[in-house]
């Protein structure tokens, strides 16, 4: 397949304007005649169906929790990045956007990033108009703080609570449009399929979750903004809901999937507690500002922390990196966490976990500063494991967090599939293979409330669009495949539990294609991956009925999902034998153990094309190009 | 640790629910509530029985989709705790507890523990925004906001929407969810120019949804897992009592205004 | 709707009402003692006080009519205000549980009420004379001392004033939320306004029948 990226030309700065002026616009009095779907609430999917319909569309707007508000978005810590340089630190657009190529290892496209810069700024100014309450200086001007290895001060925040304030701002205006009746909401109801007709996205198929009933929407456009993948390793930090079914159903219909095997590990997470674990718990990574890394020198090493002496620890990441210390990427941070748990050093129970100690920062600063500026994690940290941070260094481990990789868009944000779009944390485009802290939000509403809405109005106003309704016969066609496959797994009535089997894939990933990765390990994950699949097709036991509330046919749903998508991240990672951001190949390593990228070999996304049920998946290439920021190996040392 | 539990079940909307007893002989201290739930509906699944259905999401305290009563309190025994947070150590082996949905008119049950809370948004859609299209900011520092404002003003948007408040009023009133909300707009310098029209739409709203009345026992107060103060209902009560006696009367238009 | 309409249809605006009725209701009561501790002063100063408020018949009527309104109002928004609470929560709780309510705030209606057949009982029995053993019209003094001379009366008289210190406990306390005061400076005044209030209104209400009891009025 071509994969055409469609870039604009002319020198980076200017592509954007340029080629807003370029697009064809659809006349305002014609915009009600177009009908848009949404599928997802969070930053992405409430911020574009909301702008989407201030411009006049009529949007109907996806999510599966009980409310659009509820969308994981909302449980965002730390900040959003913007380049407003308010703190006169040298701060600008172009620092912003060298700053998140350099940290996405080289493997993003230069010319969605500037773009991603560039709007950043009217973000902050979009939020704070809408009633977002950022946290301000005493002269009643906007706070800032430096955030995950930056040095300048340009991430915005609302106490700890950022993601959740963005995303209601969002989903204000969202509810506002729906008041207007230019929205129409379907919360508790998700996505089965896209429909596509003539090649073109016209349509999706839903479940909704309380009936059960499956039904299709027509349309003109179909945008997702169904988020990240993390959950396909069981345990990860995002929701529980959260999973990979909307983007991966649009992929077995057409859109290219580029690079899954770019998924950031979050450093400082609550370790795992025991079998009975259901996800992971992040803590902002902020706590590594004051806090202080380490484990015991000597392996198997079980004296509790306050027994072991100064000159017996090992403040490995402050010896191995002494410029950035504590402060290192979130990738560095995580693969060298489990490095020293894999020799034997880690501490906590089962050995998976390090020290995040504020000893010194408490004798510093006095507890009361401390707690000033991490009360609620200490509270938090506190709650989930019963120890108190302050007297006990806090026990953290790196955990799934986010995923860089999912549906491949071009500038446009549109897919391979025409009329369907992708945005926010669910398309690869601005991450690279590593997201910086405080970008995910800014990304996500970047994309809904300032790129979507001027790039799918081009294609409206320029795509051959045919009158569709739903009884057209593709409709049918995908709403009885997905009748079929909920039938299926009904069907089955076997032994095992839904969960049983998202725990055992989930495992097999962690350990084989997790912080570090080699070819032996993902062979290994390749061969098991299709046998796991096979027994759950087999096996699997769902309760209760399609014609009901059933969070358990929910579940089983995705699963099924996760177990085909988990060989095509296996099958990216495998591929990519180099080592870049979050993607970690054992083999590509420099002599200090540090990640080795092969520039000449890997430069280009990975956008794999859907062959069928049981034919491995195509390749296809986007080369990326670098004429801004020279691809140089990342060093903290 | 053992646990007895007494659930709600109910089959759907429109089924006649009865409690049913489980018990959980081996509860890890460690596990969080809903993880104790998870290990039971494994097991009620491997019998062949129906999971006990509940909502949940993030499971970090922040999405406010989980959330039901335990032993008659919203959110169970640990102040500032959503249920997702609770963990089994804050109770003693043996201990028999009552779990229900939120009761409320205006939360029917849908299955189970799990409610509908639409209500909720359609309060926020009667005025619950800042009318400011994409596109039409000024500066983010254009109008400075007193530190004080705007914390007050975090203090309210802090609320999860979870519903507890409603769930633990002994009438069933929606007023911390309801006054934290407008506060949180009506406190900003952004939100002056709807402030009238929004909070009497909003208590409108409220009022049509079926909600109860505040008689100040500060149940909501004591069960708000984000510790959201009535002090914002004293702002909300302020508010209304002024926009009914001075504020515009009918809403002008949908084209703009609050709504 | 007009304004009224807006006012009086929301939950708020009720409450509003039973604030502002309540602040009479409680002024009066607060006065009503006063007048009434003139009974330690003697026979002469207790009636002559009664006389001046029976001889001016606005100041009289004027009380009368404000405060049957006021009760009025104050009982038909209680009304509406529990027939919303009872529908908002059609399906009651297996195992009801509270956390911070206090007992005052939770035997309002029960406190309500009985004060509301004491009113009546009062008015039958010191306004018109009808239950009273030996009423002399006029003589307020030899009708307080009468009255309190039967043993139950007082109890009756006692129990239904600490039924007032439980109602004024929390309505005077909560009529301040109710009408928007409500800010760290004022609920520290609030908390000890209202018990130091309810406290006096029971304390100078029952020393009264308590006096005539032991004997100190004869």
């Amino acid at each position: 397949m071509e994969l055409n990226a469609r870039i604009p030309s002319g020198p980076i700065q200017s592509k954007w304007d340029k080629h807003r002026f370029e697009m064809k616009l659809v006349n305002p009095a014609n915009k009600r005649r177009y009908n848009i779907i949404v599928v997802g609430s969070g930053l992405a999917g409430a911020s574009a169906a909301a702008s989407l319909a201030e411009l006049g569309y009529n949007v109907q707007c996806f999510c599966y929790q009980d409310s659009p508000r509820r969308a994981h978005s909302i449980a965002a810590q730390g900040g959003i990045n913007a380049a407003k340089n308010y703190q006169n630190d040298g701060d600008s657009v172009w620092r912003l956007f060298y700053d998140t190529v350099k940290g996405g290892d080289f493997r993003a496209r230069e010319a969605n990033v500037y773009r991603l810069a560039q709007v950043s700024v009217n973000i902050i100014d979009q939020c704070v108009a809408q009633g977002v309450p950022f946290a301000r200086e005493y002269g009643g001007l906007l706070a800032n703080r430096s955030f995950g290895g930056a040095q300048v001060s340009r991430t915005f925040y609302a106490r700890g609570q950022t993601g959740q304030q963005l995303l209601l701002g969002a989903y204000q205006a969202l509810e506002r449009q729906i008041a207007l009746g230019k929205v129409t909401m379907f919360p508790r109801t998700e996505m089965l399929d896209v429909v596509v007709v003539n090649g073109q996205a016209r349509g999706i198929v839903v479940r909704d979750m309380v009936s059960g009933r499956i039904s299709s929407v027509a349309a003109d456009a179909v945008v997702l903004g169904t988020g990240g993948y993390g959950n396909v390793f069981y345990l990860s930090t995002n929701a529980k809901g959260c999973n990979v079914t909307a983007a991966w159903r649009a992929h077995k219909r057409g859109a290219l999937f580029a690079n899954p095997c770019y998924t950031q590990i979050h450093p400082t997470c609550i370790p795992v507690a025991g079998e009975h674990q259901s996800k992971l718990t992040l803590m902002s990574e902020s706590l590594r500002n004051d806090g202080r890394v380490w484990v015991p020198k000597r392996a198997g090493d079980t004296r509790r922390p306050d027994q072991i002496p100064e000159d017996e620890r090992d403040y490995y990441l402050e010896r191995k990196y002494p410029s950035f210390g504590n402060l290192v990427p979130r990738d560095v941070a995580s693969r060298n966490a489990k490095q020293v748990c894999d020799e034997g050093r880690g501490v906590g129970r089962g050995g998976l976990g390090v020290y995040l100690d504020f000893a010194d920062a408490i004798k510093r600063l006095g507890k009361n500063a401390v707690a000033e500026r991490y009360g609620n994690l200490f509270q938090m940290y506190e709650r989930i494991t019963g120890e108190d941070g302050y007297t006990v260094p806090m026990r953290i481990y790196p955990a799934i967090h986010y995923a860089m990789g999912g549906i491949w868009v071009d500038y446009n944000l549109m897919t391979t599939v025409p009329g369907l779009y992708c945005i926010g944390e669910a398309n690869f485009s601005d991450h690279g293979a590593n997201r910086l802290g405080a970008s995910a939000l800014m990304q996500g509403l970047g994309d809904g409330y300032f790129v979507l809405p001027y790039t799918i109005g081009d294609y409206l106003a320029t795509a051959k669009l045919e009158k569709i309704g739903t009884d057209h016969a593709e409709f049918a066609r995908s709403e009885a495949e997905a009748n079929t496959l909920t039938r299926k797994l009904l069907a089955v009535k076997g032994k095992r539990t839904v969960d049983s089997f998202h725990r055992e894939l989930g495992k097999l990933l962690w350990d084989k294609c997790g912080m570090a990765r080699n070819e032996a390990g993902l062979k290994e994950a390749l061969a098991r991956i299709p046998t796991l699949r096979d027994e759950y097709w087999k096996n699997v036991t769902v309760p209760g009925s399609g014609e009901e509330l059933n969070q358990e046919l929910e579940k089983a749903g995705r699963v099924a999902d996760f177990l085909e998508f988990g060989e095509l991240l296996v099958t990216d990672a495998l591929h990519r034998t180099e080592s870049c951001g979050g993607h970690f190949r054992e083999e590509s390593q420099t002599p200090e153990g540090e990640a080795a990228r092969k520039d000449d070999e890997f430069s280009y996304a990975a956008a794999w094309e859907w062959k069928g049920a049981g034919t491995a998946p195509a390749l296809n290439k986007e080369p990326l190009t670098f004429e801004h920021v020279k691809p140089a190996q990342r060093s903290y040392k | 640790m053992k646990i007895t539990l007494n659930v709600w079940r109910q089959k759907g909307a429109s089924d006649v629910g009865r409690l049913a007893t489980y018990e959980v002989p081996d509860v890890s201290p460690d596990s969080s509530f809903l993880e104790m739930l998870d290990v039971l509906n494994q097991r009620l699944i491997e019998k062949g029985e129906e999971p006990i259905a509940f909502d949940h999401d993030c499971r970090e305290g922040i999405c406010g989709m989980c959330g039901f009563m335990i032993n008659g309190v919203a959110h169970g025994p640990e102040a500032a705790t959503t249920v997702c947070q609770l963990h089994m150590r804050k109770f003693k082996d043996g201990d028999a507890l009552t779990l229900e949905p939120w009761r409320s008119r205006a939360f029917p049950v849908l299955k189970d523990l799990v409610v509908n809370r639409s209500a909720f948004d359609r309060i926020v859609q009667a005025g619950g925004f800042i009318s400011v299209a994409t596109g039409n900011a000024p500066d983010g520092n254009a109008i400075p906001i007193p530190k004080r404002t705007a914390d007050l003003a975090m203090d309210a948007a802090a609320c999860i929407g979870c519903g507890a408040c409603v769930a633990s009023c002994p009438n069933g009133a929606a007023m911390l969810f309801v006054s934290a909300f407008v506060s949180k707009l009506n406190l900003l310098p952004q939100g002056q120019s709807e402030k009238k029209e929004r909070v009497r739409r909003m208590v409108e709203q409220m009022e049509k949804e079926g909600f109860g009345s505040c008689t100040n026992y500060e149940e909501c107060e004591a069960v708000c897992p984000k510790e959201i103060g009535t002090h914002f209902i004293a702002r909300l009560n302020r508010d209304f009592l002024g926009s009914a006696i001075t504020g515009p009367g009918q809403t002008s238009s949908a084209s703009g205004g609050a709504g | 709707m007009g304004w009224i309409g807006r006012f009086w249809g929301s939950s708020i605006g009720k409450k509003a009402v039973m604030a502002v009725t309540g602040v009479i209701l409680f002024g009066f009561l607060i006065g009503h003692m006063i007048g009434n501790l003139l009974v330690f002063g003697g026979p002469e100063k207790l009636n002559s006080y009664a006389m001046s408020i029976q001889n001016s018949a606005v100041l009289l009527w004027g009380v009368r009519g404000l405060l049957l309104v006021s009760v009025v109002l104050h009982i038909i928004a209680m009304i509406a205000l529990t027939r919303q609470n009872r529908a908002a929560r059609p399906v009651k709780y297996e195992h009801p549980s509270t956390v911070r309510a206090t007992l005052y705030a939770k035997t309002m209606r029960l406190s309500g009420l009985l004060l509301l057949a004491y009113i009546i009982y009062h008015l039958l029995h010191f306004t018109l004379g009808k239950l009273h053993p030996n009423f002399i019209e006029g003589d307020a003094y030899h009708n307080m001392i009468e009255g309190f001379k039967q043993v139950p009366v007082s109890i009756g008289y006692i129990v239904a004033m600490i039924c007032v210190g439980l109602h004024l406990r929390h309505g005077v306390w909560s009529l301040f939320q109710s009408v928007g005061l409500n800010h760290p400076r004022i609920n520290k005044f609030r908390e000890v306004f209202a018990a130091l209030f309810a406290a006096i209104l029971v304390l100078g209400n029952i020393s009264m029948p308590v006096a005539v009891m032991a004997g100190w009025l004869k």
